[in-house]
């Protein structure tokens, strides 16, 4: 182990819609646990990924744990780099005004760009 | 015939499967991630107009819709069911198809 830990470049990609599958949540959760790391962490919202940010979820009805409000706490973890597609967006009728925090919008090449300079990319 | 999804239309093609399969006076019951088909704008908008043009009746679960924040986005000529409707849905019509 070394003394002082490098600091790496981490992109958390997400691209499922949240609730259907266990995705979401479970990115969510090592993006949390990332934190503790102190390392360079940004997220990517891209296909389906976008919608885990959209404003006004109420899971009431289907009893499942609404954790949305969780993305605008990321930022009293020092997370603060949240990107979005923008051509997932249009292609579901999205703007950013639906979602419920701010962020950066790239399109797809800037997305690609993005990527390329990361350390690590880790996937949900 | 009813005619179940509960897939993303923008990850699976088990929307456009049962679209291509449903037959006038059919009825297609969005649930669970296939609810983001019924929004406008969506990429999936045109084939859903598609079959409501063709006569395939179309509708969405409410609950599904309200987890995912787009209730307030649904296209015109699709209808809004709840759990109730859902239930109403499956004793009405003689078969039942899950698209999986």
């Amino acid at each position: 182990m070394e003394a002082t830990g490098t600091v790496k470049k981490f992109l958390f990609v997400n691209r499922k819609a949240p609730y259907g599958s266990v995705y979401a949540l479970e990115g969510l959760e090592v993006v949390l646990i990332s934190a503790a790391f102190d390392q360079d962490v940004g997220l990517a919202f891209l296909d389906d990924g976008v919608y885990q940010l959209a404003k006004g979820q109420n899971t009431k009805a289907i009893e499942a744990k609404n954790f949305s409000p969780t993305y605008r706490a990321l930022e009293g973890y020092d997370i603060e780099k949240l990107y979005v597609e923008r051509e997932s967006l249009e292609a579901r009728g999205l703007t950013e005004d639906d979602l419920l925090v701010d962020v950066t919008v790239l399109d797809a090449a800037g997305m690609a760009a993005l990527m390329d300079e990361m350390d690590v990319m880790i996937s949900f | 015939m009813l005619h179940i999804v509960n897939k993303s239309p923008g990850e699976r093609s088990t929307l456009a499967s049962c679209l291509a399969h449903a037959r006038p006076g059919h009825s297609v019951l969005l649930i669970e991630d296939a609810v983001y088909a019924a929004t406008k704008g969506h990429a999936a908008a045109e084939a859903v107009g598609k079959a409501l043009g063709a006569g395939v009746k179309l509708f969405v679960l409410t609950p599904d819709l309200e987890a995912r924040a787009r209730a307030g986005a649904v296209a015109e000529g699709i209808v809004q069911v709840d759990y109730r409707g859902f239930v109403d849905l499956v004793t009405k019509n003689p078969r039942v198809q899950s698209w999986l």
